[in-house]
C-alpha cells in the first residue's frame, strides 16, 4: 500500500516539476504511437473502405483474417520486425533497428489490423444506409468513398482512438524492435518495464499513472468531439 | 411560386441530345427471392406527361416495382426500356427518386443539396442559383444551415424531394413520400410535386392513400401480388374500377 501511495505522491510531483527525463520519454511515446496510428489510418482505412463497400470472391475470408489479425501477439509481430530489420535480415540494410522508426513499423503492424476491421464495420453500416440513394444519385465510386468517410468520420476517429489504445499501451514489440535504449528508444511502457524489473515499483507506478492519465486525455477529448456532433446530428 | 418554377427550367435543353426517356415500355417483368415471384409478368406503357400513381395493398410489389423502373434492382426477367435510352443507367441519370425515408447526409441542408449539384456538371455560381431557387420553392430557406437530420420527418422528406429537383430530373418517382406524416408536410410536399409536374416533370409515385391519389393522379396503376390489376385514367378508377378487389363504398369511396 506504501507503494501506492508513494507512487501518486511521485507521479504528481515528476508532472508538476516538468522533468525533462519524463518528458522525453512522454514526448517519444507519443510521437512512436501516433505516428504508427496516423500510418495505420492511411493504410486500415483504405482497406476498410475496399472491404466495406465492395463485393468480390473471398471477401468473407478477409473479414474474418483481418479480425483474426486484431489479437496479434505484440512479442510475435516484435520478433518478425526484429528479423526482418536485424543485419541477417531482408531489411537489415536499412539500419532501423533500435530506432524510433522500427518502433513505428511494429506498431503499425499491430494496429492496422484494428483500424481496417472497425473501420470496414462502420463503413459497411453508412454504406448499407446510403447505398440505394447513392446509386440513385449516380454518385461516382471515389466521391462515395469520400462522401462516406467524411460522414462517418466521428465513428473513425473512434476507430483510430481504439489504435491508439492499442500502440500507446503495448510493450512488446517495442521493448524488442526499440531496446529501451536511453534517450533514444525509452518509451512509458519500456520505462515501466525497466523500473519494475530494477525494483523502483513507485517509479514505475507514477510512470504507470502517468501513462493512464495521457489515455484518459485522449479518449475524454475524442468522446467530446463525438458528443458535439451527436448533439449536431453530424454523428 | 410560379417565377420559382419557372427559374428552374433553363438547363433541361442540356439533355436534349439525349434520347426521349418515353414511353415507358415493361415487358413480362418479373422479379423472384427464391422461388416467390414478388413481380409477376407484368406488362405496362406509361406515356410521358401524366401523374402516374402506383397503387395496392401492402406486399403487393409497388415499392419493389419503383426501384425496377429507377434500376436500383436487376430483373429476374423481362424488360423495362425507357424510351430509345439503351442503358439503364443512362436513364437514371436523368431520373430522381424520392425514398419512403428519406436518406440525408449527416451534414447541413445546403451541404445535401449542393452534394447532388456537384454531380452535375455545374459551374459554382450556376450550382448557387439553382440552391437558391429550389430552397425557396421548397421552403426551406431558412433551415439551410441546419444538419439536416434534426429536422422533423416532414422538413426531412422535403429537403429529400428539393434534392431530388435540383437535379432537374425528367422523372420524379416517389415511393410513399407521405406516410407518417402530418397534414401540413402532406399538403406541402404534395404541392412541391405539383410543381415539379407543372415544370414538366413526370411524376410516377406509389402510395397506398387512396385520397392522395385522388388528389394527385392522372392515372392508376393497381398492383395486387405482382400483378397489375388495373391501368386506367384515375377518373374511371375512382368511379367504376374494374379490378374485382376494388369496390366503391356507401360513401362513394374507392376501398382496396
Amino acid at each position: 500500500m506504501q507503494d501506492f501511495g508513494q507512487a501518486f505522491t511521485l507521479a504528481f510531483q515528476l508532472i508538476v516539476s516538468v522533468d525533462p527525463t519524463l518528458s522525453e520519454i512522454i514526448l517519444l511515446s507519443l510521437r512512436v504511437s501516433l505516428g504508427a496510428v496516423t500510418i495505420a489510418s492511411v493504410i486500415g482505412l483504405s482497406i476498410g473502405a475496399i472491404v466495406g463497400i465492395l463485393r468480390f470472391p473471398g471477401r468473407g475470408a478477409i473479414i474474418v483474417f483481418l479480425n483474426a489479425l486484431m489479437g496479434l501477439p505484440p512479442v510475435v509481430v516484435g520478433l518478425v520486425v526484429y528479423m526482418t530489420l536485424s543485419h541477417a535480415g531482408p531489411l537489415g540494410w536499412l539500419h532501423l533497428l533500435y530506432s524510433p522508426t522500427a518502433m513505428i513499423i511494429a506498431q503499425t503492424i499491430l494496429v492496422t489490423p484494428i483500424i481496417a476491421s472497425l473501420s470496414r464495420q462502420v463503413i459497411e453500416d453508412f454504406y448499407s444506409e446510403y447505398r440505394e440513394q447513392f446509386l440513385s444519385l449516380g454518385v461516382p465510386p471515389k466521391t462515395a468513398v469520400a462522401a462516406l468517410l467524411w460522414d462517418a468520420r466521428y465513428s473513425l476517429l473512434t476507430v483510430a482512438l481504439a489504435g491508439f489504445g492499442r500502440a500507446i499501451a503495448e510493450v512488446g514489440a517495442v521493448i524488442i524492435v526499440g531496446g529501451n535504449i536511453k534517450h533514444v528508444t525509452r518509451v512509458m511502457t519500456t520505462a515501466i518495464a525497466l523500473e519494475t524489473s530494477k525494483g523502483d515499483l513507485a517509479l514505475a507506478l507514477a510512470l504507470g499513472l502517468i501513462l493512464i492519465l495521457i489515455a484518459l486525455s485522449v479518449n475524454a477529448t475524442v468522446s467530446l468531439l463525438r458528443l458535439n456532433a451527436s448533439n449536431s446530428a453530424y454523428a | 411560386m410560379p417565377s420559382d418554377v419557372e427559374a428552374l427550367q433553363p438547363e433541361r435543353g442540356s439533355t436534349d441530345t439525349a434520347q426521349s426517356l418515353f414511353p415507358l415500355n415493361v415487358h413480362q417483368l418479373v422479379y423472384s427471392v427464391g422461388t416467390q415471384r414478388l413481380i409477376d409478368g407484368i406488362d405496362l406503357t406509361i406515356e410521358q406527361g401524366s401523374r402516374t400513381i402506383i397503387m395496392g395493398p401492402n406486399g403487393a410489389g409497388k415499392s419493389l416495382l419503383l426501384r425496377l423502373l429507377h434500376g436500383l434492382l436487376v430483373p429476374t426477367a423481362g424488360e423495362i426500356r425507357w424510351g430509345e435510352t439503351p442503358r439503364m443507367d443512362q436513364a437514371r441519370r436523368r431520373q430522381a427518386l424520392v425514398f419512403q425515408r428519406p436518406v440525408l447526409l449527416r451534414r447541413s441542408v445546403g451541404a445535401n443539396l449542393r452534394f447532388a449539384l456537384k454531380l452535375r456538371r455545374h459551374t459554382r455560381a450556376e450550382r448557387e442559383e439553382r440552391l437558391r431557387h429550389i430552397l425557396e420553392l421548397a421552403s426551406l430557406s431558412h433551415l439551410v444551415d441546419r444538419p439536416a437530420r434534426v429536422l422533423s420527418q416532414g422538413e426531412q422528406q422535403r429537403v429529400a424531394i428539393a434534392r431530388a429537383l435540383v437535379l432537374e430530373p425528367e422523372v420524379l418517382l416517389l415511393d410513399e413520400p407521405t406516410v407518417s406524416l402530418d397534414p401540413a408536410s402532406v399538403e406541402a410536399i404534395e404541392e412541391l410535386i405539383l410543381a415539379a409536374h407543372r415544370r414538366g416533370t413526370k411524376i410516377i409515385l406509389v402510395t397506398h392513400d387512396m385520397a392522395q391519389a385522388r388528389r394527385l393522379a392522372d392515372e392508376v396503376v393497381l398492383l395486387e401480388q405482382g400483378r397489375v390489376v388495373e391501368y386506367s385514367p384515375a377518373l374511371q378508377f375512382f368511379q367504376q374500377p374494374n379490378a374485382a378487389t376494388v369496390h366503391i363504398d356507401g360513401s362513394s369511396r374507392v376501398v382496396l
